[in-house]
């Protein structure tokens, strides 16, 4: 049924259309389209096929449902990339804000350079667990358009040529946590970097929804309260 | 998906056959939009859901004869239907579920 293409596909953030046969002797039959014309297995009449591969590199994909195709009923099912977050910093916020982010539909990836704190131990159900510079990492991964970052370390050795990066690619959602003390010389520093400054603007500091918490597991609730709110489509009062 | 996709892994990985229901079609309120998935197993664990509780354990059932024989079934449960009224659809509306055994 092109499970394992389909998978990977989501996984790699990749967009693809999925045609299965909802009735009579083809029920189940799948094919998979990418927008870019890629296209794997078939509904079993040509006819058929050309109309899922025309529908699925259309300008405007279609949406999710049944539908008629040349006298053949199929369920189309779009996927947009999985919103995905990279949490920098695996400190003690973050083993919070796996367990909220996951729960909330975002595959989350923590990283950080120092092997202490990057353990297993610490982030069993992370979906993936990377040491390496932050910077670096996010530079060689993909980073399509649905993807957030938040940034903990309060290192800025370790957040800010990250940060530099996340906001060159254009991410959905930056956030940093530190003290309005903090993020002033936050800005300053990657303004000196050549930062432009309304890429820095997109920073969400402070980070979080205000809920007035202190404790790691109520800064993590506050952050993954902003996520949601930036995924709806509701910007944080006051933030771009 | 990204909610079923860890649990079909792990599995997956321990080699346990696996079977995935989609709702493909919904008529009146239903509490899960097109596309969600449940994930079930020849062992009995489940991952995700298709209703708000309702018409799950009737699925899971099927899903054992799709996981024997790898044919795929449609299903449909509503209040016109009897069946789904021994399940118990409380929301009051329709339900179809595609179910199919992950095979490759």
């Amino acid at each position: 049924m092109g499970f394992e293409s389909l998978r990977r596909s989501l996984l790699a953030g990749e967009r693809v259309v999925a045609f299965t046969r909802a009735d009579g002797a083809g029920l189940g039959a799948r094919m998979l389209v990418w927008p870019d014309g890629r296209a794997e297995g078939e509904l079993g009449a040509g006819d058929v096929d050309r109309e899922a591969l025309a529908l699925a590199t259309a300008e405007t994909l279609p949406a999710t449902g049944l539908r008629e195709i040349e006298g053949v009923e199929v369920f189309v099912e779009t996927f947009e990339p999985l919103p995905q977050l990279f949490i920098v910093g695996a400190v003690h916020v973050a083993i919070h804000l796996v367990h909220f982010a996951r729960r909330l539909g975002f595959r989350t990836v923590v990283v950080d350079a120092r092997s202490a704190f990057a353990t297993v131990e610490r982030f069993p159900h992370a979906d993936e667990l990377v040491v390496e510079w932050p910077a670096d990492y996010l530079a060689r991964v993909p980073i399509h358009a649905n993807t957030y970052c938040v940034f903990l370390t309060h290192d800025e050795k370790l957040d800010n040529p990250a940060l530099q990066v996340a906001l060159e690619a254009g991410v959905r959602y930056v956030g940093a946590l530190g003290s309005s003390r903090t993020h002033a010389k936050r800005v300053a520093a990657l303004l000196e970097a050549g930062l432009a400054g309304e890429l820095i603007d997109r920073i969400h500091a402070p980070i979080g929804l205000d809920l007035g918490g202190r404790k790691p597991e109520e800064i993590a609730m506050a952050i993954a309260a902003e996520l949601v709110a930036v995924r709806n489509g509701r910007q944080a009062a006051g933030k771009p | 998906m990204l909610d079923i996709l860890s649990d079909v892994d792990r599995w997956r990985a321990d080699g346990q056959r696996v079977a995935v229901a989609t709702v493909i079609r919904t008529v009146g309120s239903s509490p899960r939009p097109l596309g969600s998935k449940m994930a079930v197993s020849d062992t009995g664990s489940i991952a995700g859901s298709v209703s708000g509780g309702c018409i799950e354990g009737a699925v899971i059932e099927e899903a054992q004869s799709v996981l024997e024989d790898g044919l795929p079934k449609r299903l449909s449960y509503g209040i016109s239907d009897e069946q789904a009224w021994s399940v118990g659809l409380t929301c009051g509306g329709e339900v179809e579920v595609l179910v199919e055994r992950i095979d490759g």
